[in-house]
């Protein structure tokens, strides 16, 4: 395989998503959503209830807020990946791609890397915001800065890769599936479920979002992309895509 | 399934000696050939440039090369001016010829084109056959796919008709003439029974007259002609006007299908 050529497809992409609309506001809402949002519901809650935001509660306030970091990794990568695959094939652009010598391994490895980079470029804009956002906004109850830290650094670093992979897998395998874009993002919220069973699951006491639990976390996700990988790959074989593909 | 796009469901094929079908083989075909398929293709929300730019960086070309074949390709089809508009903005024959010259721009040994003049205004439809034409000339070997067979007998040198299976494959003059062969007609200044009688001794094929014609069919113009004029005239005739008439490509489509039906 030869990277210089997944490169040049994922080069490709993003010079279309840059005239792509709705690409590029699935790319930037969210990490502005985290990054003005939570913040400010920090602010207006510190000033309707001072007790809710105590030093001993926001820590574990702070760390529920940050695993909506995570989730949305998970959801910019949905809108990506059905464009640069389904959306294609419905204009028709995909079979010129696939009748040249790059191989099956540089178009979807390129696919994955014009999902991948918006994605995490957006999320760490955003983050890095959210952080200097709530340590303005919580400075005064805590005494400190409680961003940045290991804990998130780790789920920046470690976890919204990885689960931002799981993504782009499923993405793939989802557009092997469908025949229209919505039908892409339709099945593609789907890959939320897992994302949500861990926050709720963390909300109630089953498992705990420290540097562990993160660790833990990113290590099953990474077998799942593993064998995520398998199956993409498997169902991304360029000689059915236009004959099989639904 | 030649341009290596979809699986082969029988049978086997080779293109510069490389089988379709063998994945090795398949990525040695895909470098030597160029396709334009019917529905061209193209990024719509990239620049004409840069749609041909990326199409050449996967072949490998060099920058230089690159940059040389765009201008090149894209001035011979009068798009030049228009290579830093969106593709999406253009009309069906500039995407048309855009997608030509994406085919072309790795100068592939091999050109398949898939409906090249379909939906094209008159004048982009000329541009385009005219531009075949001129690869034609430059000996590229070139798979025109068209329901227009007036287009087929014009710019193909072989020729195969399609229908659920290939019915024949030859060259355009081999088909007139092995499917349906060719037609004389003569113009007498008077057609009567001493002549029709004449000609019925050259036990002519298919022997009709209508008002002042007789008309016949021939395989070899040259040599029943002038056999037939003869009798004619010995038996009294005056000839206006011999003329020998080739059926066309429809005509043999349309034997072929219903042979078929």
């Amino acid at each position: 395989m030869r990277l210089s050529k997944a490169w040049l497809v994922a080069s490709r992409d993003f010079k279309i998503f840059r005239h792509q609309k709705n690409i590029l506001y699935s790319i930037i809402i969210f990490p502005i959503i985290i990054s003005v949002l939570f913040p400010a519901i920090l602010e207006f809650a510190g000033h309707r209830s001072a007790g809710l935001l105590s030093a001993t509660n926001l820590p574990n306030l702070l760390n529920s807020f940050s695993f909506f970091i995570v989730i949305g990794a998970t959801y910019i990568p949905l809108g990506i990946a059905s464009y640069s695959i389904v959306g294609e094939k419905i204009e028709k652009s995909l079979e010129p791609l696939l009748a040249t010598p790059l191989t099956d391994g540089e178009i979807l490895l390129g696919k994955a890397i014009a999902a991948l980079l918006p994605t995490l470029a957006a999320m760490y804009a955003g983050a890095t915001v959210f952080m200097v956002g709530v340590d303005a906004t919580t400075f005064g109850k805590l005494g400190y800065n409680y961003f940045p830290n290991w804990t998130f650094g780790v789920l920046l670093l470690v976890l919204v890769p990885v689960a931002v992979v799981m993504s782009v897998l499923y993405s793939v395998i989802v557009s092997s599936r469908v025949n229209d874009v919505r039908s892409a993002n339709s099945f593609g919220i789907f890959i939320f479920l897992p994302f949500l069973a861990i926050y709720l699951a963390s909300e109630i006491g089953i498992i705990s979002l420290d540097l562990n639990g993160i660790f833990i976390i990113a290590g099953i996700l990474s077998a799942i992309d593993i064998a995520l990988y398998f199956v993409s790959t498997a169902a991304f074989q360029r000689e059915e895509i236009l004959t099989k593909w639904k | 399934m030649l341009c290596c796009l979809i699986s082969k469901t029988s049978g086997s094929a080779t293109i510069g000696g490389y089988e379709i079908g063998n994945k090795e083989g398949s990525l040695k075909i895909r470098k030597m050939i160029g396709l334009v398929p019917d529905n061209v293709g193209l990024s719509e929300h990239l620049t004409a440039y840069d749609n041909l730019d990326f199409y050449g960086k996967i072949y490998d070309c060099s920058d230089s090369q690159r940059k040389e074949s765009i201008k090149r390709f894209l001035e011979m089809l009068g798009l030049w001016e228009k290579r830093n508009d969106l593709a999406g903005t253009f009309s069906k024959g500039m995407k048309q010829k855009l997608a030509i010259a994406r085919a072309l721009i790795h100068d592939p040994q091999v050109l398949f084109l898939d409906e090249p003049t379909a939906n094209l205004d008159p004048e982009s439809a000329k541009t385009v056959r005219e531009f075949i034409l001129e690869l034609k000339k430059q000996k590229k070997t070139i798979f025109l796919n068209t329901h227009n067979l007036d287009e087929a007998q014009r710019i193909c040198d072989k020729i195969g008709i399609l229908n659920t299976k290939l019915r024949v494959v030859g060259t355009p003059e081999d088909l007139e003439r092995e499917v349906k062969g060719k037609k004389t007609i003569v113009s007498l200044e008077q057609v009567n029974e001493k002549i029709l009688s004449a000609l019925k001794k050259l036990s002519l094929k298919n022997l009709t007259s209508e008002a002042n014609k007789i008309t016949f069919d021939v395989s070899d113009p040259d040599k029943e002609n002038w056999g037939a004029v003869e009798a004619i005239v010995l038996a009294g005739g005056h000839v206006n006007t011999v003329n020998v008439v080739g059926s066309s490509l429809e005509d043999v489509y349309l034997k072929l299908v219903r042979e078929s039906a």
